[in-house]
């Protein structure tokens, strides 16, 4: 009551002015060891940041020949534009390039739907399986009076982007079933469900490369082989599972016992009472830490590199390899960055705020 | 009440209710539904790989780790020669591992605490810095950056002829970096054997004076003690040797140096990448840690009369440590997993050791499960270890 009766008496609080001079002074020499800290770290930046700008800026090259580069002192981005269409699709055959930026504008535009949460419902899945569809037909070919595209003639972007995606989408129902497994009950599906989390997670991503590699086609019967950007796709849908796994386990173990027993005493069945009550409830908490696995998936499919698969990274150092553009490899890896960077950002921007307005 | 809980107990007892529909007969029929599909699903792959392996006329087993490996490895902790044996040279590669294992995370650790903090200074041009020092490091792959600092290496430095020296007696070229060290020298023995005395003592004093402290209300400066003890027993043992100070100073012999202390590019470029990478995300833990403990907490601290360094270590990080230390465990975990990723710049690590003796044997099954199993070992391992801390960092509540 005393609460409230001065919250509403509350005056509004005194409009200050800040200056320049009173922001430098409160928020960079506020004490003698700020003072010194601002001066030595300024120094450093202008030691770095003029020189940088220089060699990136000023006397750089952007439509040049690799001759001409050499030439120059600056930084020789000539390297992008001049190679950037098989940066971007690798081996995929140059006439059709179109198809896959098709499919990428298909997926950065379900992205974006899906990022307003009104856009959740029921019909968000059914147009992300149509969309997916869609993207695979595109690249694929071989349907509608497309030309077939081989899938070991995909890469660049659209491999990194579909190894992500399509392993993301993969992962998530195969997580959930595992988080279950782990919270039941019965000993022997609990520890078949435990063995896999952990062995998975215990294990670097490139020991499964490495196995979907070489060992995979041990494995299958005689006869049958599945294509290595198939086996690469498999080798982290199990890996990004267990992490998923581990999440959802998470949201799982926050939803009160009263929602569980509540459930249980309106007679619902184990499937409806998952369905309808607890993972509704338990998958919302955890979308910021899901974001985050996707974050991670992203970044991880770079790793294909090691087992020479042609994704976004390894055609840029075949670009590298190419003697007449070899020794620009820093233009060519800051601009690979920029790449990630933006998308990483983006994504774990979108999960920040996503946390604020879940919280709320 | 009463007939509710009779109902209940029959439908555990499977009273009354068909036999179909009774909870323990429907948990193991899942359950061996479950057991019986994985088990049915591993000897269709076993037969399968068995099949073909007889096809392909590979032999199986762990035999070939006796066989001669023939070929070389760049550094090596321990002797090697290409006429070892692989299980030597596989040896090496889990040494080499561990060796970047254990100085990345000292550095990592050390860096990244640096940057939470500053991450939380007052100082606006400090905090700015170290946060978009994290989002910009957290959001570029790991195998990215250790190509950039491996090309640094190659692309970016210049030949050993145009080293160049930052500080005396440091050279930076193509062939990676070199430092002036002690020349070797028995002292060096015997100053190893005092620290370590050192650390002992230092130990012994700390139960002695917190012993008294609880007797008397007393207080023993032990910190500065301690740290005369550890450094000044082989500053003693070093003057008692007779205070060598001959330095190996690397000089520039042909087209490399020769003498001082040498780093790859391949482990430096591996360190740089790995130790840059996690110290952005320790710097997010060490942030969270320290914002975990309250206001309060410091307030009430001061109020009790403590000095500024006892608020820190009597109040402030026994609590954050045990927010920071799980996820940081976990952090160090990952970067021992990452640092598999040297198979992509050549250093010699153990996944890299063990998928050259693939190539070379054919023994793919063996190797990848090597490779698996020494990871495992490391997970249970940190695993034992953070079970071991949390049960003596619990909170004891009423």
């Amino acid at each position: 009551m005393a609460k409230s009766l001065t919250t509403n008496n509350r005056s509004t609080a005194p409009i200050v002015r800040i200056g320049v001079w009173q922001w430098l002074k409160s928020n960079l020499f506020n004490s003698a060891f700020n003072s010194l800290v601002t001066i030595l770290v300024c120094l450093f930046l202008y030691k770095i940041i003029p020189p940088f700008v220089e060699w990136a800026f000023i006397d750089s090259l952007w439509f040049s020949t690799a001759d001409q580069c050499r030439a120059g002192h600056g930084a020789c981005w000539s390297i992008i534009p001049a190679n950037i269409r098989f940066i971007i699709f690798g081996f995929y055959p140059y006439e059709l390039h179109w198809r896959p930026t098709v499919a990428m504008v298909i997926l950065i535009g379900l992205l974006f739907y899906s990022k307003n949460r009104n856009h959740w419902n029921r019909s968000l899945g059914a147009v992300w399986i149509a969309g997916l569809f869609i993207m695979g037909v595109l690249m694929r070919g071989g349907f509608f009076g497309l030309t077939a595209v081989e899938s070991d003639q995909w890469g660049g972007l659209p491999l990194t982007l579909m190894l992500s995606v399509f392993g993301m989408v993969a992962a998530y129902p195969l997580g959930i079933l595992l988080a279950l497994g782990r919270r039941s009950k019965m000993p022997a599906i609990k520890t078949i469900c435990i063995l896999y989390i952990e062995l998975i997670r215990g294990v670097p991503l490139i020991s499964l490369l490495f196995m979907s590699a070489v060992l995979f086609p041990l494995f299958l019967p005689t006869g049958l082989t599945v294509n290595k950007i198939i086996r690469a796709q498999a080798a982290i849908i199990l890996f990004t599972a267990a992490y998923i796994a581990e999440v959802v386990r998470g949201g799982l173990q926050a939803i009160p016992r009263g929602q569980y027993e509540a459930a249980e005493s309106l007679g619902l069945t184990y499937v409806q009472k998952m369905r309808l009550v607890v993972l509704p409830q338990a998958l919302k908490i955890v979308i910021p830490p899901t974001v985050g696995i996707l974050i991670s998936a992203f970044k991880d499919t770079s790793l294909v590199v090691i087992i020479a698969l042609y994704d976004i990274l390894k055609t840029t150092r075949s670009v590298l390899g190419n003697p007449s553009w070899m020794g620009f490899s820093p233009e060519a890896y800051i601009f690979l960055a920029l790449i990630y960077f933006v998308c990483c950002y983006a994504m774990s921007n979108y999960s920040r705020r996503l946390e604020g307005e879940l919280h709320s | 009440m009463q007939n509710g809980a009779t109902a209940n107990r029959a439908l555990d007892d499977g009273q009354g209710v068909s036999f179909l529909n009774d909870r323990k007969v429907r948990a193991a029929a899942y359950q061996i539904a479950a057991v019986c599909m994985v088990g049915l699903l591993g000897y269709y792959l076993f037969n399968n790989t068995v099949a073909n392996l007889q096809k392909q006329a590979i032999a199986t087993g762990f035999g070939f780790l006796g066989k001669q490996a023939s070929f070389e490895i760049g550094e090596s902790l321990i002797h090697y020669s290409a006429a070892d044996t692989y299980i030597r040279a596989l040896l090496v590669g889990v040494l080499n591992t561990l060796k970047v294992a254990f100085i990345g995370i000292i550095l990592t650790i050390i860096l990244g605490t640096f940057i939470g903090i500053a991450r939380l200074s007052t100082n606006w041009l400090v905090a700015k810095l170290a946060a978009v020092y994290i989002e910009v490091m957290q959001d570029i792959p790991i195998l990215l950056q250790l190509f950039f600092w491996y090309s640094f290496f190659y692309d970016i430095l210049p030949a050993p002829r145009e080293a160049i020296e930052p500080v005396v007696g440091v050279f930076m070229s193509n062939r990676g970096f070199v430092f002036a060290v002690p020349e070797p020298h028995p002292a060096h023995v015997y100053m190893a054997a005092a620290a370590f005395a050192g650390c002992i003592a230092a130990y012994v004093l700390r139960r002695w004076a917190r012993r008294r402290q609880e007797k008397t209300g007393r207080v023993f400066p032990v910190f500065i003690c301690s740290l005369g003890i550890i450094i000044g027993l082989p500053f003693v043992a070093w003057l008692l040797a007779g205070a060598p100070h001959k330095m190996s100073v690397p000089e520039l012999a042909g087209f490399n140096f020769q003498g001082g202390l040498n780093v790859s590019p391949e482990f430096g470029a591996l360190l740089l990448g790995l130790v840059l990478y996690t110290a952005a995300f320790v710097a997010e833990i060490v942030r969270a840690g320290i914002q975990a403990i309250g206001k309060g907490q410091t307030e009430a601290a001061m109020a009790i009369g403590l000095k500024r360094g006892q608020i820190l270590n009597l109040v402030i990080l026994p609590q954050a440590l045990r927010v920071i230390i799980p996820p940081l465990t976990s952090q160090m975990l990952n970067l021992t997993k990452n640092s598999s990723l040297a198979v992509a710049i050549g250093f010699p690590d153990f996944v890299s050791v063990a998928s050259t003796t693939i190539n070379q044997t054919g023994q793919a099954i063996e190797g990848i499960s090597l490779i698996m199993l020494v990871y495992l070992c490391f997970s249970l391992l940190t695993s034992l270890f953070m079970n071991w801390y949390n049960k003596k960092m619990a909170l004891v509540e009423r």
